[in-house]
Protein backbone atom coordinates (compact mmCIF):
# COMPACT_ATOMS: atom_id res chain seq x y z
CA UNK A 1 0.00 0.00 0.00
CA UNK A 2 1.13 3.60 -1.35
CA UNK A 3 2.07 6.01 1.90
CA UNK A 4 -0.43 8.79 2.06
CA UNK A 5 1.89 11.66 0.85
CA UNK A 6 1.09 14.78 3.10
CA UNK A 7 3.72 17.77 1.87
CA UNK A 8 4.84 17.47 -1.78
CA UNK A 9 7.08 20.54 -1.92
CA UNK A 10 8.26 20.74 -5.49
CA UNK A 11 11.74 22.63 -6.76
CA UNK A 12 10.81 25.42 -4.36
CA UNK A 13 13.07 28.89 -4.98
CA UNK A 14 12.71 31.93 -2.47
CA UNK A 15 14.67 35.28 -3.10
CA UNK A 16 14.64 38.40 -1.36
CA UNK A 17 16.06 40.92 -3.55
CA UNK A 18 18.73 39.34 -5.13
CA UNK A 19 19.76 36.64 -2.30
CA UNK A 20 18.46 33.17 -2.97
CA UNK A 21 17.65 32.05 0.43
CA UNK A 22 16.14 28.59 -1.01
CA UNK A 23 17.38 26.97 -4.51
CA UNK A 24 15.06 24.18 -6.16
CA UNK A 25 14.42 22.21 -3.07
CA UNK A 26 12.19 19.68 -3.59
CA UNK A 27 10.94 16.75 -1.09
CA UNK A 28 8.19 14.60 0.10
CA UNK A 29 6.44 13.99 3.55
CA UNK A 30 4.61 10.89 4.08
CA UNK A 31 2.05 9.95 6.66
CA UNK A 32 3.90 8.83 9.89
CA UNK A 33 7.25 10.11 8.99
CA UNK A 34 9.31 12.93 11.29
CA UNK A 35 11.45 14.33 9.16
CA UNK A 36 14.63 16.41 10.62
CA UNK A 37 15.81 19.79 9.19
CA UNK A 38 19.85 20.13 9.73
CA UNK A 39 21.57 22.67 8.45
CA UNK A 40 23.83 25.79 9.83
CA UNK A 41 22.30 29.13 10.50
CA UNK A 42 21.19 30.72 7.26
CA UNK A 43 20.76 27.39 5.27
CA UNK A 44 17.32 28.32 4.19
CA UNK A 45 15.34 25.95 6.46
CA UNK A 46 13.23 28.53 8.59
CA UNK A 47 12.39 30.36 4.63
CA UNK A 48 11.50 26.74 4.01
CA UNK A 49 9.54 26.51 6.79
CA UNK A 50 7.67 29.86 6.21
CA UNK A 51 6.67 28.54 2.72
CA UNK A 52 5.50 25.62 3.59
CA UNK A 53 2.68 26.83 5.81
CA UNK A 54 2.12 29.76 3.55
CA UNK A 55 3.90 32.47 5.55
CA UNK A 56 5.93 33.21 2.43
CA UNK A 57 5.24 32.83 -0.96
CA UNK A 58 7.43 31.04 -3.14
CA UNK A 59 9.40 33.16 -5.58
CA UNK A 60 9.13 29.37 -7.76
CA UNK A 61 7.74 25.93 -7.04
CA UNK A 62 5.05 24.46 -6.16
CA UNK A 63 3.31 23.20 -2.76
CA UNK A 64 0.49 20.71 -1.90
CA UNK A 65 -0.17 19.69 1.41
CA UNK A 66 -2.37 16.68 1.31
CA UNK A 67 -3.37 16.96 -1.90
CA UNK A 68 -4.30 20.41 -1.97
CA UNK A 69 -2.25 22.97 -3.45
CA UNK A 70 -0.90 25.80 -0.80
CA UNK A 71 -1.28 29.02 -3.49
CA UNK A 72 -4.32 27.71 -4.75
CA UNK A 73 -6.66 26.83 -1.95
CA UNK A 74 -4.67 28.17 0.72
CA UNK A 75 -7.93 27.75 3.33
CA UNK A 76 -8.23 24.29 2.79
CA UNK A 77 -4.30 23.75 2.56
CA UNK A 78 -3.45 25.63 5.68
CA UNK A 79 -6.47 24.00 8.23
CA UNK A 80 -4.40 20.52 7.47
CA UNK A 81 -1.19 22.49 9.14
CA UNK A 82 -0.36 23.07 12.58
CA UNK A 83 3.08 25.33 12.63
CA UNK A 84 5.27 26.49 15.21
CA UNK A 85 7.88 29.20 14.17
CA UNK A 86 10.96 29.95 15.62
CA UNK A 87 9.57 32.63 18.29
CA UNK A 88 6.19 31.16 19.47
CA UNK A 89 3.63 33.68 18.35
CA UNK A 90 1.58 34.20 21.77
CA UNK A 91 -0.03 36.79 23.22
CA UNK A 92 1.18 37.38 26.84
CA UNK A 93 -1.90 39.23 28.01
CA UNK A 94 -4.12 36.21 27.75
CA UNK A 95 -3.67 32.79 29.84
CA UNK A 96 -2.93 29.76 28.40
CA UNK A 97 -6.63 28.35 28.14
CA UNK A 98 -8.25 31.88 26.88
CA UNK A 99 -5.10 31.60 24.25
CA UNK A 100 -5.63 28.12 23.01
CA UNK A 101 -9.70 28.91 22.70
CA UNK A 102 -8.59 31.59 20.42
CA UNK A 103 -6.27 29.48 18.36
CA UNK A 104 -9.03 26.82 18.20
CA UNK A 105 -11.36 29.43 16.74
CA UNK A 106 -8.83 30.75 14.65
CA UNK A 107 -8.34 26.51 12.99
CA UNK A 108 -12.30 26.74 12.74
CA UNK A 109 -12.44 23.81 15.38
CA UNK A 110 -16.07 23.48 15.63
CA UNK A 111 -17.59 24.50 18.63
CA UNK A 112 -18.74 21.68 20.38
CA UNK A 113 -15.01 19.58 20.01
CA UNK A 114 -13.47 22.90 20.68
CA UNK A 115 -13.17 22.55 24.83
CA UNK A 116 -11.95 18.86 24.13
CA UNK A 117 -9.76 19.85 22.02
CA UNK A 118 -8.35 22.55 24.23
CA UNK A 119 -8.19 20.21 27.09
CA UNK A 120 -6.71 17.64 24.87
CA UNK A 121 -3.54 19.77 23.37
CA UNK A 122 -3.14 21.36 27.07
CA UNK A 123 -2.69 17.83 28.54
CA UNK A 124 -0.65 16.65 25.94
CA UNK A 125 1.78 19.42 26.38
CA UNK A 126 1.65 19.35 30.33
CA UNK A 127 -0.46 22.55 30.58
CA UNK A 128 -2.89 21.65 32.46
CA UNK A 129 -1.98 23.17 35.72
CA UNK A 130 -1.11 26.40 34.32
CA UNK A 131 -3.76 27.06 32.18
CA UNK A 132 -5.15 29.80 34.35
CA UNK A 133 -2.22 31.78 34.06
CA UNK A 134 -1.05 34.47 31.85
CA UNK A 135 1.55 33.46 29.43
CA UNK A 136 3.64 36.36 29.77
CA UNK A 137 4.37 35.67 33.35
CA UNK A 138 5.28 31.37 32.18
CA UNK A 139 9.29 30.60 32.05
CA UNK A 140 10.23 29.97 28.30
CA UNK A 141 9.79 26.45 28.28
CA UNK A 142 6.23 27.00 29.33
CA UNK A 143 6.00 29.56 26.68
CA UNK A 144 7.31 27.01 23.95
CA UNK A 145 4.97 24.27 25.38
CA UNK A 146 2.07 26.78 24.27
CA UNK A 147 3.74 27.30 21.17
CA UNK A 148 3.59 23.16 20.31
CA UNK A 149 -0.17 23.01 21.99
CA UNK A 150 -1.17 25.87 19.68
CA UNK A 151 0.30 23.66 16.71
CA UNK A 152 -0.87 20.12 17.16
CA UNK A 153 -4.77 21.70 18.33
CA UNK A 154 -6.42 21.19 15.48
CA UNK A 155 -5.19 17.77 15.25
CA UNK A 156 -3.85 18.99 11.67
CA UNK A 157 -2.22 16.46 8.95
CA UNK A 158 0.99 18.40 8.93
CA UNK A 159 2.91 19.95 12.37
CA UNK A 160 5.58 21.48 11.39
CA UNK A 161 7.74 22.91 14.08
CA UNK A 162 10.87 25.25 13.81
CA UNK A 163 13.36 24.31 16.80
CA UNK A 164 10.90 23.16 19.19
CA UNK A 165 13.09 22.10 22.06
CA UNK A 166 14.86 25.42 22.03
CA UNK A 167 14.84 27.34 25.66
CA UNK A 168 13.41 23.65 27.50
CA UNK A 169 15.19 21.62 29.99
CA UNK A 170 16.95 18.36 29.71
CA UNK A 171 13.50 17.09 31.13
CA UNK A 172 11.15 18.79 29.17
CA UNK A 173 13.23 18.14 25.87
CA UNK A 174 12.76 14.53 26.62
CA UNK A 175 9.32 14.73 27.03
CA UNK A 176 8.90 17.15 23.67
CA UNK A 177 11.13 14.40 22.17
CA UNK A 178 8.30 11.75 23.33
CA UNK A 179 5.37 13.57 22.18
CA UNK A 180 6.66 14.35 19.06
CA UNK A 181 7.47 10.66 18.70
CA UNK A 182 3.89 10.16 19.39
CA UNK A 183 2.64 12.62 17.11
CA UNK A 184 4.31 11.13 14.32
CA UNK A 185 2.53 8.19 14.15
CA UNK A 186 -0.90 9.25 13.27
CA UNK A 187 0.95 12.44 11.66
CA UNK A 188 3.81 14.03 9.38
CA UNK A 189 6.01 16.26 11.05
CA UNK A 190 8.33 17.94 9.79
CA UNK A 191 11.03 19.82 12.55
CA UNK A 192 14.82 21.76 12.47
CA UNK A 193 16.93 21.98 14.73
CA UNK A 194 20.80 22.55 15.38
CA UNK A 195 20.30 19.75 17.92
CA UNK A 196 22.24 16.68 16.02
CA UNK A 197 21.29 13.75 18.62
CA UNK A 198 17.77 15.07 18.88
CA UNK A 199 17.64 14.12 14.89
CA UNK A 200 18.35 10.87 16.19
CA UNK A 201 16.31 10.42 18.72
CA UNK A 202 12.75 11.77 17.30
CA UNK A 203 13.37 11.64 13.32
CA UNK A 204 12.85 8.93 10.63
CA UNK A 205 14.53 10.81 8.09
CA UNK A 206 17.11 13.72 7.59
CA UNK A 207 17.58 15.97 5.20
CA UNK A 208 20.62 18.46 5.43
CA UNK A 209 20.40 22.33 4.05
CA UNK A 210 22.98 24.07 3.02
CA UNK A 211 23.33 27.34 1.12
CA UNK A 212 19.61 26.92 0.22
CA UNK A 213 20.55 23.60 -1.41
CA UNK A 214 19.17 19.86 -0.12
CA UNK A 215 22.38 18.53 -0.19
CA UNK A 216 21.44 15.46 2.04
CA UNK A 217 18.45 13.16 2.45
CA UNK A 218 18.02 9.41 3.73
CA UNK A 219 16.09 7.68 6.10
CA UNK A 220 17.57 7.25 9.83
CA UNK A 221 17.61 3.39 8.85
CA UNK A 222 20.25 4.18 5.59
CA UNK A 223 22.07 6.77 8.08
CA UNK A 224 21.99 4.24 10.84
CA UNK A 225 23.71 1.63 8.63
CA UNK A 226 26.26 4.90 7.72
CA UNK A 227 26.97 5.11 11.22
CA UNK A 228 26.58 2.73 13.64
CA UNK A 229 27.09 -0.60 11.63
CA UNK A 230 30.39 -0.52 12.12
CA UNK A 231 32.72 -1.02 9.28
CA UNK A 232 36.67 -1.89 8.37
CA UNK A 233 38.90 -0.20 5.69
CA UNK A 234 41.19 -2.54 4.94
CA UNK A 235 44.23 -1.74 2.21
CA UNK A 236 46.22 -4.69 1.12
CA UNK A 237 49.90 -4.58 -1.19
CA UNK A 238 47.94 -8.24 -2.81
CA UNK A 239 44.72 -7.93 -2.11
CA UNK A 240 42.44 -11.53 -1.94
CA UNK A 241 39.22 -11.53 -4.00
CA UNK A 242 36.34 -10.62 -2.89
CA UNK A 243 34.56 -13.89 -2.52
CA UNK A 244 37.62 -14.87 0.32
CA UNK A 245 36.59 -12.03 2.24
CA UNK A 246 32.87 -12.40 2.27
CA UNK A 247 33.21 -16.40 3.60
CA UNK A 248 35.18 -14.92 7.06
CA UNK A 249 33.14 -15.26 10.00
CA UNK A 250 31.16 -12.35 10.68
CA UNK A 251 31.45 -10.52 7.27
CA UNK A 252 28.36 -9.00 5.89
CA UNK A 253 29.07 -7.35 2.78
CA UNK A 254 32.29 -6.21 1.08
CA UNK A 255 32.69 -3.21 -1.08
CA UNK A 256 35.93 -2.91 -3.29
CA UNK A 257 37.00 0.70 -2.82
CA UNK A 258 40.09 2.12 -5.82
CA UNK A 259 43.70 0.76 -5.11
CA UNK A 260 43.46 -2.35 -3.42
CA UNK A 261 41.02 -0.78 -0.43
CA UNK A 262 37.91 -2.28 0.82
CA UNK A 263 35.12 -1.08 3.19
CA UNK A 264 34.53 -4.54 5.08
CA UNK A 265 30.50 -4.40 6.79
CA UNK A 266 30.58 -6.63 9.57
CA UNK A 267 28.03 -7.76 12.35
CA UNK A 268 29.12 -9.24 15.63
CA UNK A 269 32.58 -8.99 17.53
CA UNK A 270 35.20 -6.79 15.36
CA UNK A 271 36.85 -9.33 12.58
CA UNK A 272 39.92 -7.04 12.83
CA UNK A 273 41.91 -9.57 14.59
CA UNK A 274 41.12 -12.17 12.06
CA UNK A 275 41.56 -10.14 9.03
CA UNK A 276 44.87 -9.43 10.39
CA UNK A 277 46.24 -13.06 10.88
CA UNK A 278 44.89 -14.18 7.68
CA UNK A 279 46.86 -11.42 6.21
CA UNK A 280 49.82 -12.60 7.53
CA UNK A 281 49.78 -16.26 7.03
CA UNK A 282 48.50 -15.92 3.21
CA UNK A 283 50.76 -12.43 2.40
CA UNK A 284 47.82 -10.09 1.44
CA UNK A 285 51.01 -7.32 1.55
CA UNK A 286 48.46 -5.63 4.84
CA UNK A 287 48.95 -1.82 4.71
CA UNK A 288 45.69 -0.72 6.58
CA UNK A 289 43.27 -1.93 8.51
CA UNK A 290 41.28 0.79 10.62
CA UNK A 291 37.71 1.07 12.18
CA UNK A 292 35.60 3.66 9.70
CA UNK A 293 32.75 5.25 11.97
CA UNK A 294 31.07 8.84 10.97
CA UNK A 295 28.50 10.34 13.02
CA UNK A 296 25.61 12.68 11.68
CA UNK A 297 27.85 15.35 12.85
CA UNK A 298 30.72 14.51 10.64
CA UNK A 299 28.54 14.25 7.62
CA UNK A 300 26.96 16.91 8.51
CA UNK A 301 30.55 19.21 8.67
CA UNK A 302 31.57 17.34 5.26
CA UNK A 303 28.45 18.77 3.54
CA UNK A 304 28.64 22.06 5.06
CA UNK A 305 31.67 23.31 5.14
CA UNK A 306 32.32 22.32 1.60
CA UNK A 307 32.42 24.79 -0.92
CA UNK A 308 29.84 24.28 -3.54
CA UNK A 309 30.84 24.23 -7.19
CA UNK A 310 27.75 26.19 -8.16
CA UNK A 311 28.99 29.27 -6.55
CA UNK A 312 32.42 29.02 -7.79
CA UNK A 313 31.55 29.18 -11.45
CA UNK B 1 -17.38 34.36 11.53
CA UNK B 2 -13.57 34.43 11.45
CA UNK B 3 -13.86 38.33 11.99
CA UNK B 4 -16.00 38.22 14.14
CA UNK B 5 -13.19 36.08 16.54
CA UNK B 6 -10.49 37.97 15.78
CA UNK B 7 -12.37 41.11 16.58
CA UNK B 8 -13.37 39.97 20.00
CA UNK B 9 -9.92 39.00 20.79
CA UNK B 10 -8.74 42.22 19.50
CA UNK B 11 -11.32 43.94 21.63
CA UNK B 12 -10.26 41.68 24.86
CA UNK B 13 -6.45 42.58 24.52
CA UNK B 14 -7.23 46.26 24.22
CA UNK B 15 -9.24 46.08 27.79
CA UNK B 16 -6.51 44.03 29.30
CA UNK B 17 -4.16 47.01 28.64
CA UNK B 18 -4.26 50.04 31.07
CA UNK B 19 -3.97 52.00 27.84
CA UNK B 20 -7.61 51.66 26.76
CA UNK B 21 -9.01 52.24 30.34
CA UNK B 22 -6.76 55.46 30.78
CA UNK B 23 -8.08 56.77 26.92
CA UNK B 24 -11.41 56.31 28.01
CA UNK B 25 -11.19 58.04 31.23
CA UNK B 26 -8.66 60.86 30.24
CA UNK B 27 -11.11 61.62 26.97
CA UNK B 28 -14.60 61.14 28.92
CA UNK B 29 -13.25 63.52 31.88
CA UNK B 30 -11.78 66.28 28.90
CA UNK B 31 -15.21 65.90 27.18
CA UNK B 32 -17.35 66.22 30.87
CA UNK B 33 -15.47 69.16 31.57
CA UNK B 34 -16.50 70.63 27.91
CA UNK B 35 -19.65 70.07 28.47
CA UNK B 36 -20.43 71.17 31.84
CA UNK B 37 -18.55 74.65 30.44
CA UNK B 38 -21.19 74.65 27.50
CA UNK B 39 -23.65 74.52 30.15
CA UNK B 40 -22.81 76.88 31.77
CA UNK B 41 -22.51 78.73 28.69
CA UNK B 42 -25.88 78.55 27.95
CA UNK B 43 -27.38 79.20 31.20
CA UNK B 44 -25.92 82.97 30.84
CA UNK B 45 -27.26 83.11 27.37
CA UNK B 46 -30.58 81.64 27.87
CA UNK B 47 -32.18 85.05 29.10
CA UNK B 48 -30.64 86.74 26.03
CA UNK B 49 -32.16 83.78 23.66
CA UNK B 50 -35.99 84.06 24.85
CA UNK B 51 -36.88 87.06 23.25
CA UNK B 52 -35.10 85.61 19.47
CA UNK B 53 -36.96 84.46 16.86
CA UNK B 54 -35.87 81.26 15.61
CA UNK B 55 -32.59 81.40 18.17
CA UNK B 56 -30.49 78.51 18.49
CA UNK B 57 -31.37 75.35 20.66
CA UNK B 58 -30.14 73.24 23.24
CA UNK B 59 -28.70 70.99 21.15
CA UNK B 60 -27.02 73.35 18.66
CA UNK B 61 -25.27 75.26 21.34
CA UNK B 62 -24.68 72.07 23.53
CA UNK B 63 -24.18 69.44 21.74
CA UNK B 64 -23.01 70.29 18.25
CA UNK B 65 -19.92 72.16 20.00
CA UNK B 66 -19.31 69.06 22.25
CA UNK B 67 -19.34 66.84 19.21
CA UNK B 68 -17.16 69.23 17.78
CA UNK B 69 -14.32 69.24 20.13
CA UNK B 70 -14.71 65.51 20.49
CA UNK B 71 -13.36 65.07 17.06
CA UNK B 72 -10.39 67.49 18.04
CA UNK B 73 -9.48 65.52 20.97
CA UNK B 74 -9.98 62.02 19.43
CA UNK B 75 -8.10 63.26 16.22
CA UNK B 76 -5.32 63.44 19.06
CA UNK B 77 -6.37 60.20 20.76
CA UNK B 78 -7.05 57.90 18.29
CA UNK B 79 -3.34 57.12 16.54
CA UNK B 80 -2.82 55.78 20.37
CA UNK B 81 -5.13 53.15 19.98
CA UNK B 82 -4.48 52.46 16.40
CA UNK B 83 -0.99 52.53 16.66
CA UNK B 84 -0.45 48.87 18.32
CA UNK B 85 -3.15 46.72 16.21
CA UNK B 86 -0.64 45.07 13.36
CA UNK B 87 2.73 46.70 14.27
CA UNK B 88 2.68 44.57 17.52
CA UNK B 89 1.48 41.80 16.08
CA UNK B 90 4.55 41.75 13.52
CA UNK B 91 7.11 43.00 16.23
CA UNK B 92 6.14 39.75 18.68
CA UNK B 93 5.68 37.47 15.43
CA UNK B 94 1.92 36.56 16.52
CA UNK B 95 1.35 37.78 12.71
CA UNK B 96 2.39 34.50 11.92
CA UNK B 97 -0.40 32.74 13.68
CA UNK B 98 -2.94 34.85 11.60
CA UNK B 99 -1.07 34.05 8.47
CA UNK B 100 -0.71 30.26 9.11
CA UNK B 101 -4.48 29.95 10.15
CA UNK B 102 -6.44 28.67 7.31
CA UNK B 103 -8.06 32.93 7.46
CA UNK B 104 -7.84 35.15 4.70
CA UNK B 105 -5.87 38.55 4.88
CA UNK B 106 -9.57 39.96 3.94
CA UNK B 107 -10.69 38.94 7.30
CA UNK B 108 -7.80 39.77 9.45
CA UNK B 109 -7.92 43.34 8.22
CA UNK B 110 -11.97 43.25 8.72
CA UNK B 111 -11.47 41.44 12.19
CA UNK B 112 -8.97 43.96 13.40
CA UNK B 113 -11.12 47.25 12.04
CA UNK B 114 -14.46 45.75 13.56
CA UNK B 115 -12.26 45.11 17.25
CA UNK B 116 -11.28 49.00 16.74
CA UNK B 117 -14.44 50.40 16.06
CA UNK B 118 -16.14 48.40 18.70
CA UNK B 119 -13.94 50.47 20.72
CA UNK B 120 -14.51 53.33 19.67
CA UNK B 121 -18.30 52.92 20.12
CA UNK B 122 -18.15 52.40 23.73
CA UNK B 123 -16.36 55.68 23.74
CA UNK B 124 -18.83 57.05 21.48
CA UNK B 125 -21.49 55.93 23.45
CA UNK B 126 -20.35 57.08 26.89
CA UNK B 127 -19.54 60.51 24.88
CA UNK B 128 -23.20 60.81 23.75
CA UNK B 129 -24.80 59.94 26.99
CA UNK B 130 -23.55 63.43 28.20
CA UNK B 131 -26.26 65.15 25.84
CA UNK B 132 -28.71 62.83 25.95
CA UNK B 133 -28.55 63.32 29.78
CA UNK B 134 -30.34 66.84 29.22
CA UNK B 135 -33.58 64.94 28.19
CA UNK B 136 -34.18 64.85 31.60
CA UNK B 137 -34.60 68.65 32.11
CA UNK B 138 -35.23 69.94 28.43
CA UNK B 139 -36.38 68.79 24.99
CA UNK B 140 -33.55 68.28 22.37
CA UNK B 141 -33.49 68.04 18.85
CA UNK B 142 -33.35 64.58 18.24
CA UNK B 143 -32.69 64.26 14.57
CA UNK B 144 -29.92 67.17 14.46
CA UNK B 145 -28.04 65.22 17.34
CA UNK B 146 -28.62 61.44 15.53
CA UNK B 147 -26.88 63.64 12.57
CA UNK B 148 -23.69 64.70 14.67
CA UNK B 149 -23.28 61.06 16.20
CA UNK B 150 -23.86 59.69 13.24
CA UNK B 151 -21.01 62.16 11.67
CA UNK B 152 -18.50 61.46 14.78
CA UNK B 153 -19.19 57.46 14.50
CA UNK B 154 -18.39 57.80 10.56
CA UNK B 155 -15.09 60.35 11.05
CA UNK B 156 -13.68 57.76 13.87
CA UNK B 157 -14.50 55.22 11.71
CA UNK B 158 -11.97 56.99 9.07
CA UNK B 159 -9.64 57.68 11.72
CA UNK B 160 -9.68 53.56 13.00
CA UNK B 161 -8.86 52.86 8.58
CA UNK B 162 -6.19 55.50 8.73
CA UNK B 163 -4.56 53.73 11.29
CA UNK B 164 -5.08 50.69 10.59
CA UNK B 165 -2.97 50.99 7.57
CA UNK B 166 0.04 53.05 9.03
CA UNK B 167 0.53 50.43 11.70
CA UNK B 168 0.65 47.84 8.93
CA UNK B 169 3.40 49.67 7.38
CA UNK B 170 5.58 49.63 10.45
CA UNK B 171 7.00 47.10 13.53
CA UNK B 172 7.32 50.42 15.98
CA UNK B 173 3.79 51.34 17.44
CA UNK B 174 5.25 54.83 18.04
CA UNK B 175 6.30 55.49 14.30
CA UNK B 176 2.59 54.27 13.36
CA UNK B 177 1.01 56.64 15.97
CA UNK B 178 3.17 59.58 14.49
CA UNK B 179 2.24 59.06 11.40
CA UNK B 180 -1.62 58.56 11.93
CA UNK B 181 -1.48 61.67 13.55
CA UNK B 182 0.36 63.67 11.01
CA UNK B 183 -1.61 62.16 8.24
CA UNK B 184 -4.99 62.72 9.63
CA UNK B 185 -3.81 66.05 11.00
CA UNK B 186 -2.93 67.13 7.47
CA UNK B 187 -6.65 65.83 6.28
CA UNK B 188 -8.14 67.75 8.91
CA UNK B 189 -6.54 71.28 7.62
CA UNK B 190 -5.78 70.89 4.01
CA UNK B 191 -8.42 73.23 2.98
CA UNK B 192 -6.44 76.11 4.91
CA UNK B 193 -4.16 76.22 2.18
CA UNK B 194 -6.43 77.89 -1.42
CA UNK B 195 -9.12 79.38 0.12
CA UNK B 196 -9.19 81.65 -3.90
CA UNK B 197 -12.17 79.17 -4.94
CA UNK B 198 -10.49 78.00 -8.01
CA UNK B 199 -10.20 73.77 -8.72
CA UNK B 200 -7.15 73.06 -6.73
CA UNK B 201 -8.67 74.91 -3.45
CA UNK B 202 -12.47 73.06 -4.64
CA UNK B 203 -10.02 69.66 -4.50
CA UNK B 204 -8.03 70.28 -1.20
CA UNK B 205 -11.55 71.71 0.03
CA UNK B 206 -13.40 68.22 -1.03
CA UNK B 207 -10.27 66.09 0.54
CA UNK B 208 -10.71 67.79 3.74
CA UNK B 209 -12.53 65.54 6.75
CA UNK B 210 -13.45 68.90 8.51
CA UNK B 211 -15.45 69.83 5.65
CA UNK B 212 -17.29 66.98 5.51
CA UNK B 213 -18.02 67.21 9.52
CA UNK B 214 -19.21 70.20 9.52
CA UNK B 215 -22.57 69.65 7.51
CA UNK B 216 -23.33 66.71 9.59
CA UNK B 217 -23.23 68.82 13.09
CA UNK B 218 -25.49 70.84 11.73
CA UNK B 219 -27.93 68.36 10.85
CA UNK B 220 -27.63 68.47 7.30
CA UNK B 221 -27.17 64.40 6.37
CA UNK B 222 -25.47 64.90 2.55
CA UNK B 223 -24.70 61.64 0.79
CA UNK B 224 -21.60 63.29 -0.50
CA UNK B 225 -20.43 63.44 3.08
CA UNK B 226 -21.34 59.72 4.12
CA UNK B 227 -20.15 58.33 0.55
CA UNK B 228 -16.63 60.64 1.47
CA UNK B 229 -16.69 59.08 4.49
CA UNK B 230 -17.19 55.03 3.02
CA UNK B 231 -14.64 55.76 0.14
CA UNK B 232 -11.94 56.65 2.59
CA UNK B 233 -12.68 53.63 4.71
CA UNK B 234 -13.10 51.47 1.84
CA UNK B 235 -9.69 52.48 0.54
CA UNK B 236 -7.21 52.45 3.88
CA UNK B 237 -8.65 49.02 4.52
CA UNK B 238 -8.01 48.02 1.10
CA UNK B 239 -4.54 49.16 1.33
CA UNK B 240 -4.29 47.49 4.52
CA UNK B 241 -5.18 43.98 2.78
CA UNK B 242 -2.76 44.92 0.23
CA UNK B 243 0.27 45.57 2.69
CA UNK B 244 -0.14 42.28 4.19
CA UNK B 245 -0.37 40.13 1.19
CA UNK B 246 2.61 41.99 0.17
CA UNK B 247 4.37 40.44 3.59
CA UNK B 248 4.30 37.40 1.97
CA UNK B 249 5.16 38.35 -1.40
CA UNK B 250 9.06 39.41 -2.63
CA UNK B 251 10.56 42.14 -0.81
Amino acid sequence: MATEVLIAAEHLTRFFGHTCAVKGVSFRLAKGEVLGFLGPNGAGKTTTMRMLTGNLAPSAGRISVAGIDLLDSPRQAKARIGYLPEQPPLYRELTVQEYLRYCAHLNRVPGRELGRAVDQAQARCGLTEVRRRLIGNLSKGFQQRVGIAQAILHNPAVVILDEPTVGLDPIQIREIRALIRELGENHGIILSTHILPEVQATCSRVQIMHRGQLVFSATLAELQEQMITQSLILGCQAPPDLHTLEAMPGIERVTPLAAGRFRLAFTGDNPAEALAARAAAEGWRLRELSPEQRSLEQIFVELTTREPDAEAA
Amino acid sequence: MMIFTIAARELRSLFLSPLAWSVLAVVQFILAYLFLAQVDNFMTLQPQLVGLEGAPGVTDLIAAPLLGDAAIVLLLVTPLITMRILSEERRNGTLSLLFSAPVSMTEIVLGKYLGLLGFFFILLAMLVAMPVSLLAGTPLDLGKLTAGVLGLGLLLAAFCAAGLYMSSLTEQPTVAAISTFGLLLLLWIIDWAGKGGDEVSGLLHYLSLLRHYEPLLRGLVHSTDVLYYLLFIIIFLGLSIRRLDADRLSH
